[in-house]
């Protein structure tokens, strides 16, 4: 009977929940719908946020490892040993084709176009915002590819059977930085000036559009360094009858943006190198800043001080000093009378230099080395950091030990510390193993080298100064020596530099050296080697030793050098406690890195070119 | 006796992995394909692992190439399933031009694989080093050669430079060099005599021979052309 009563019921729930139509067209409640999205600004923005997320970049502060690829760093990890071992760049690397991201972007113009529910304004701005994503997405396609298809809608397959309308050439390349250039001036009305640098703004869209015109420019004009680097069809390689009008549109954006008058240059500290580091950690106050990936403490931050910071500053027992800024990058700072010269560690009879202290060997250089680099001798969040690599005796013997800081015997009987607390120990990863520590982007604050807090510094990506930089290497291409040097040497008085240059000193390699020590590590170096299309010569795979003259710009430079500190161990002469320094090449370096003509526009996949035989390779592959 | 089923059912399972292969798989590619990339029957020399050309074979749902590496002296092998090759060395590659195939009017070469092959593969280069004479002792070593230019017409391109190698292993080039003496297009006075010669530095551990070999880098092109390798024992 109970049985039968159950049955029943069962059969009564079963038949009265399926009546209900409405259980098949409930709204669901655990996500959102396209429609309700559009609806909120809110929610647009939490979609738009996901979209800014997304804007691809090569060196970054959450991979630190790109930055050795190249030779302004060492990488002090066993695991990256082999970036420095490794000989040839693969045709792949930095590659990209990120179709998916475009779509995304389409779709959500798409979309914010045809939502009525929006404020006006608001949905324009939201659009203008979109496009400038898209615009960056599509430099960073062309800087890696070249021309690649130009997509603006969201394609749709409809299942007949047949792609081939799906299946878009490449466009040639000046025909995307033209968008680029086109779309930023469309666009930049819609933009608000200034008040946020984590979205799009006026200034992101002419500073995007002044760097865009500059790589099409110096592609038109150092491309015909480079014949091989090109392809019939144009989608490499652009003609050098276009390069002066893109120069002068470079130009032009860049004075644009000046004379907005929202951004200046960042001059708070009177001590210019640390005015120099403040630029990238002071988030108040720092009108320098165009365009950046903020991290928020709590929220979302990155390891970038847990992984480089000095070994004996570490606030944990885990990692520290995996970057080690190279010699070669140190030594290319000049010094305060705007001449270069390589780190005087010997006299002209080969005798070598005694300083009292070790930091005295970098005295009167560019106060950007120090505001870049943690030096030996020098102090970092108000403690000494200690690099030193052990005791040079007279006779050219050097007492040492394998563990940071050391202690042993000297020859008189008597116990002392060998080495330094943070190195540099040969083949001892996670300190400063070429003797140097990176400083800029290390934070200062107390609590970001904790894993549970970590560093909320944030990652420019267009910066006063860059503009600067482009707007000088505009002027001088164009021959405006006299603007050229006006703009560079704005720069160049904030560094701290007490000489103005001359307009007549205004030359390509200046502007390639300036460029190098103002914005390493700030993912410029591949890109402007890149266009100037002298990658290939300066890494070009051959060992060489280092350049004794680092204003020549373009010296082969394929392998990461080091210099060693060392205590002079002398008792009972003027010498004892002084310091001597020597260049070393670290033990884990044994290959010259080779860029080849292949590596100047990364290779199309294969799975790309079988799906789309419009799509032609990229030259050398 | 339950552990005992459990590590017999394993056993079974590795026996049947490591046998179910003679299933699914195609026989090892058995025919050897082999030959010299030549100039009138003379091998052209290149540095190792630069220098490819691409078999393609139609018929496959992917369509991707097999490359072929030319070695330092100028030869190649691979071992390759017989059936119809599309040989191709792309226009990029080595320091010479293609010559127009006879038989497909273009540059790409017809290769029909039945049996094991061997083929000299003849192509036009910019130039080629002559009367290579490398010698030299425990402090230097010095190379005498002449260059002749091979394509004078339209396509000629000038001399970027000349360099001499030294390295401590059998591979040759800038990449393994150990010390090099260059000489500018510019500055070659007589193309039929040309002397480099170059500094042994100390070496760790210490051998008693180096190996040594010309190279010359063209104008335009990105690899080298290079002459035979020289050991030099002192």
């Amino acid at each position: 009977m109970k049985k039968i009563i159950l049955s029943i019921c069962a059969c009564v729930a079963l038949f009265t929940a399926c009546n209900d139509e409405e259980f098949l067209t409930r709204e669901p409640q655990d996500i959102l719908l396209e429609d309700q999205v559009w609806e909120s600004e809110d929610l647009v923005l939490s979609v738009l946020a996901d979209l800014y997320n997304r804007i691809p970049d090569y060196q970054q502060l959450e991979s630190w490892w790109n930055y050795t690829n190249f030779d302004e760093a060492f990488a002090s990890n066993a695991g990256d040993y082999w970036r420095h071992q490794n000989q040839d760049y693969g045709y792949g690397d930095w590659g990209m084709w990120d179709y998916g991201f475009i779509r995304d972007l389409n779709l959500f113009i798409e979309s914010a176009e045809a939502a009525d529910q929006l404020d006006p304004n608001v949905r324009d701005r939201f659009i203008a915002e979109a496009k400038f994503i898209r615009a960056m997405s599509y430099f960073e396609h062309v800087k890696r590819m070249g021309g690649v298809p130009l997509i603006l809608e969201s394609l749709e397959y409809d299942y007949s059977g047949d792609p081939t309308y799906l299946q878009y050439p490449r466009a040639k390349e000046h025909e995307i930085y033209d968008f680029v250039i086109e779309e930023m001036e469309a666009i930049k009305g819609d933009l608000p000036d200034g008040g946020t640098v984590s979205r799009a703004t006026m200034g992101a869209a002419l500073a995007l559009e002044a760097r865009a015109a500059l790589y099409a420019a110096s592609i038109a004009k150092y491309g015909q360094n480079t014949p091989n680097v090109s392809l019939p069809g144009e989608e490499v390689g652009i003609p050098a009858s276009m390069a002066d009008g893109y120069y002068t549109t470079a130009l032009d954006a860049a004075e644009e943006l000046m004379g907005m008058g929202t951004y200046q240059l960042y001059n708070n500290d009177p001590d210019p190198a640390e005015n120099f580091t403040n630029i990238f950690l002071n988030k108040s106050a720092n009108n320098e800043v165009i365009f950046a990936k903020d991290y928020l403490v709590q929220a979302r931050t990155h390891y970038f001080t847990i992984e480089t910071i000095p070994r004996s500053l570490r606030e944990e027992n885990t990692v520290g000093g995996k970057l080690n800024p190279s010699l070669n990058l140190v030594q290319s700072f000049e010094l305060l009378d705007n001449t270069f010269a390589p780190l005087p560690t010997t006299d002209e009879n080969g005798d070598p230099i005694y300083y009292d202290e070790p930091e005295d060997i970098f005295a009167g250089r560019d106060p950007r080395l120090a505001g870049t680099v943690i030096l030996p001798g020098t102090t970092f969040r108000g403690s000494e950091v200690d690099i030193w690599a052990g005791w040079r005796t007279a006779d050219g013997g050097l007492i040492t030990s394998d563990q940071l800081g050391g202690r042993g015997e000297l020859p008189n009987g008597e116990s002392a510390q060998l080495v330094g607390f943070d190195g540099p120990i040969p083949n001892l990863e996670w300190s400063a193993q070429n003797g140097f520590y990176i400083r800029k982007f290390v934070d200062t604050q107390v609590g970001s080298g904790q894993r549970g807090t970590r560093s909320s510094v944030w990652w420019i990506r267009f910066r006063y100064a860059e503009v600067l930089l482009n707007a000088a290497e505009a002027a001088f291409e164009l021959g405006d020596n006299a603007k050229a040097a006006e703009y560079m040497n704005q720069v160049r008085r904030r560094a701290g530099m007490p000489v103005d240059l001359a307009p007549s000193e205004i030359t390509f390699d200046r502007i390639i050296h300036e460029r190098r020590v103002e914005l390493s590590f700030e993912n410029h170096i591949l890109w402007d080697y890149k266009r100037w299309r002298i990658a290939h010569q300066v890494w070009n795979g051959e060992a060489v030793p280092l350049t004794n003259d680092p204003s020549e710009s373009q010296a082969i430079s394929t392998r990461v050098f080091g210099l060693n500190p060392y205590k002079v161990y002398a008792p009972g002469t003027a010498n004892h406690e002084k310091w001597v320094f020597e260049e070393f090449l670290p033990t884990p370096v044994f290959n010259p890195h080779r860029f080849r003509l292949g590596n100047y526009y990364s290779r199309i996949g294969d799975d790309v070119l079988n799906g789309n035989p419009k799509i032609v390779r990229n030259p050398n592959h | 006796m339950k552990k005992n089923i459990k590590y017999l059912a394993g056993l079974c399972l590795m026996a049947l992995g490591m046998s179910s292969c003679e299933y699914d798989n195609y026989d090892e590619p058995k025919l050897l394909f082999d030959g010299n990339i030549v100039y009138e029957g003379e091998p052209i020399g290149v540095s190792y692992n630069d220098v490819y050309f691409q078999l393609w074979e139609e018929g496959w749902q992917t369509f991707g190439n097999i490359g072929v590496a030319i070695d330092q002296d100028g030869s190649f092998s691979s071992l390759l399933f017989a059936g119809d090759y599309k040989l191709i060395i792309p226009a990029d590659q080595g320091p010479f031009m293609n010559l127009t195939n006879s038989e497909s009017g273009s540059d790409t070469i017809p290769l029909n694989l039945t049996g094991s092959m061997n083929m000299d593969i003849e192509v036009l280069p910019y130039y080629m080093i002559r009367n290579v004479d490398i010698s030299g002792n425990s402090s230097e070593v010095t190379a005498n050669f002449s260059l002749e230019q091979i394509i004078t017409d339209a396509n000629a391109r000038g001399v970027n430079e000349v360099v001499l190698y030294l390295s401590k292993t059998a591979f040759v080039d800038g990449r393994t060099s150990i010390s090099s003496a260059r000489l500018g297009g510019g500055d070659i006075a007589d193309m039929s005599s040309i002397q480099l010669s170059t500094e042994v530095p100390n070496m760790t551990p210490t051998q008693g021979y180096v190996f040594a070999r010309v190279g010359l880098r063209i104008d335009g092109v990105e690899d080298m052309l290079f002459s035979n390798i020289e050991r030099i024992d002192f």
